[in-house]
């Protein structure tokens, strides 16, 4: 099965985020079990790149469609692409719940602190003006969810880590809990970075922030 | 919640709000598997996910709710997620009073940025409640198209002698999009306005393939009639009464009701309407003019006769009401 050519910007975090989901899969095995729901915002842009199972939904409620869809067919591994801002700002309450009910489904969120598609907003993890707290995603959910489920952060340049985080979060919700990865990503054309300068970005700004590591 | 059992619905999700909590609580109480969300948003996305699985499923919600769920009812549209709804009518805008209004027809019809592409049921008894419940699932699967039961509380607090109708077809089975080997995509953003377009006419011409198998109406006494009256679901059950009564005290008067608003049987009342010279046309309603505003978009004759209202939002409509409104007409 060949994947499609990528969508996403020059320099775009998403799809290093997709081809590694797509390894990490074929390494266990479970490719054709694996659906991927798209919020919208750049992640809509993976709706035909990798060979597995994959439809968009609303900004926001990729979540939610996920974990019905999770209940109705329950031998399906079931994944949720988000940004930023799909997670946190205007899906945070389904997001919130959802992990609170320890629903087995597995929530990406690519974190570049903005709103890539629309023109690089300020999102709900904005750290250009820190006197407004960025959203912690990983952190905020931990006190609510199961301790079973598994939370992690992790930056789309540490491919051994994004690996080891993204095999276990699909343990997890093998194992019947919810998971959530949040990446911290790349966005050139919005941050307006060239070269080295993006991920000294995501280093030394980004990283200062947002700690990586299981949460 | 009967009719949803024998359609072979397996999973509700919802969000309790009068006067539709009763479907939710009485749902868990009859073993059937349930989720209550954290709002109707989450509530609604979680039953397209489910038929995107391909199983059935639905939700039951009103007023303020059935607004939040639009977002997902025009994913349904345009991904072709058969999703089923039962909406509970009270009183609006806003959250206006709690059991009974004919005010959601506009929301329930033509609700959210889409095209209406949906099947929109409004029983007027509970055997009606029954059998268009059952054909709701039933015709979302075959033709891939969310569909609304649209009822009130009045129906749904109704305690009545219930025979429950005998339903000879088999049920339509439920389909998963991702069932195959294959990878599948599935997208509802497209990069270009032809895409859309394209996509646009295809539903458009299923919608109107299905239009005439699933348009459906009641009729009384329009032979001899000389008033028709149009009215839908609980009011469509009182004027049906008074009608009756003034029959008997031979007045000439007819009754004419949708049964289903979307798609509205439009073809059937256009001839009801140009096959005789009406003295008065009467639309009857809860509501400022919703189902009037349905009826005029449908009718096409020349030189119609006049078209009286009676509107009463938020009210409930009695019999005797009616009676003395048509006896009044010259």
């Amino acid at each position: 099965m060949q994947i499609q050519p990528a969508k996403f910007c020059p320099g775009c975090g998403h799809p290093i985020v997709l081809l590694m989901l797509k390894k990490v899969l074929e390494e266990k095995g479970l490719l054709k079990k694996a659906v991927l729901g798209l919020d919208i915002g750049c992640s809509l842009l993976g709706w035909n790149f990798l060979p597995i199972h994959t439809f968009q939904t609303h900004h926001g409620r990729v979540t939610p469609t996920m974990l019905g869809f999770k209940r109705a067919k329950k031998d399906m591994l079931c994944f949720g692409l988000s940004g930023d801002g799909g997670a946190y700002a205007i899906g945070w309450q389904s997001l919130f719940h959802a992990a609170r009910r320890d629903e087995p489904v597995t929530v990406i969120v690519v974190n570049n602190t903005v709103y890539g598609m629309t023109g690089g907003q300020v999102g709900p993890t904005g750290i250009k003006d820190l006197s407004v707290k960025p959203v912690c995603g990983p952190e905020l959910l931990r006190d609510v969810v199961n301790e079973k489920a598994y939370l992690a952060r992790t930056a789309v340049n540490d491919p051994k880590q994004m690996q080891e985080f993204l095999s276990k979060a699909i343990d997890a919700q093998l194992n019947g809990h919810f998971s959530l990865i949040e990446f911290l990503s790349f966005c050139p054309t919005n941050w307006k970075t060239k070269g080295i300068e993006t991920t000294q970005y995501l280093d030394e700004r980004l990283r200062t922030v947002f700690k990586v590591g299981e949460i | 919640m009967q009719a949803c059992h024998d359609a072979g619905a397996k999973m509700m999700y919802g969000y309790p709000i009068t006067p539709s909590s009763e479907i939710l609580e009485n749902w868990q109480k009859t073993k059937g598997k349930c989720l209550q969300t954290e709002d109707e948003i989450a509530a609604g996305f979680a039953v397209a996910g489910g038929a995107l699985a391909g199983e059935k499923v639905f939700s039951a919600t009103s007023g303020p709710g059935h607004i939040l769920m639009q977002d997902a009812m025009v994913m349904a549209e345009a991904m072709r997620i058969p999703m089923v709804l039962i909406v509970a009518q009270r009183g609006g805008p806003s959250s206006g009073t709690v059991i009974y209004s004919q005010q959601e027809v506009t929301l329930a019809c033509y609700g959210g940025n889409g095209e209406g592409f949906r099947l929109v049921y409004s029983p007027a008894s509970l055997e009606e409640l029954y059998t268009l419940t059952r054909r709701a699932f039933n015709e979302a699967w075959q033709y891939r198209l969310p569909a609304v039961v649209l009822t009130d509380g009045y129906a749904l607090k109704a305690q009545g002698i219930f025979t429950k109708p005998k339903i000879q077809k088999k049920n339509i089975g439920a389909k998963s999009l991702f069932g195959t080997a294959e990878p599948v995509h599935v997208p509802n953003i497209f990069a270009t306005e032809e895409e859309l377009n394209t996509k646009l006419k295809e539903i458009q011409g299923d919608y109107c393939k299905a239009k005439s198998k699933v348009e459906t109406y009641y009729e009384v006494g329009l032979k001899e009639a000389e008033v028709l009256v149009i009215a839908h679901g609980t009011v469509g059950a009182s004027a049906e009464a008074a009608v009756l009564k003034l029959r008997k005290e031979n007045k000439k008067v007819g009754l004419f009701r949708p049964v289903t608003l979307r798609p509205f049987p439009s073809a059937r009342l256009n001839k009801v309407v140009s096959t005789k010279k009406w003295k008065k046309i009467v639309i009857i309603e809860s509501s400022y003019g919703q189902l009037a505003r349905l009826v005029h978009d449908e009718l096409k004759v020349k030189n119609l006769p006049e078209i009286l209202y009676l509107q009463k939002p938020g009210l409930g409509i009695e019999p005797e009401e009616i009676e003395d409104y048509i006896k009044k007409i010259k």
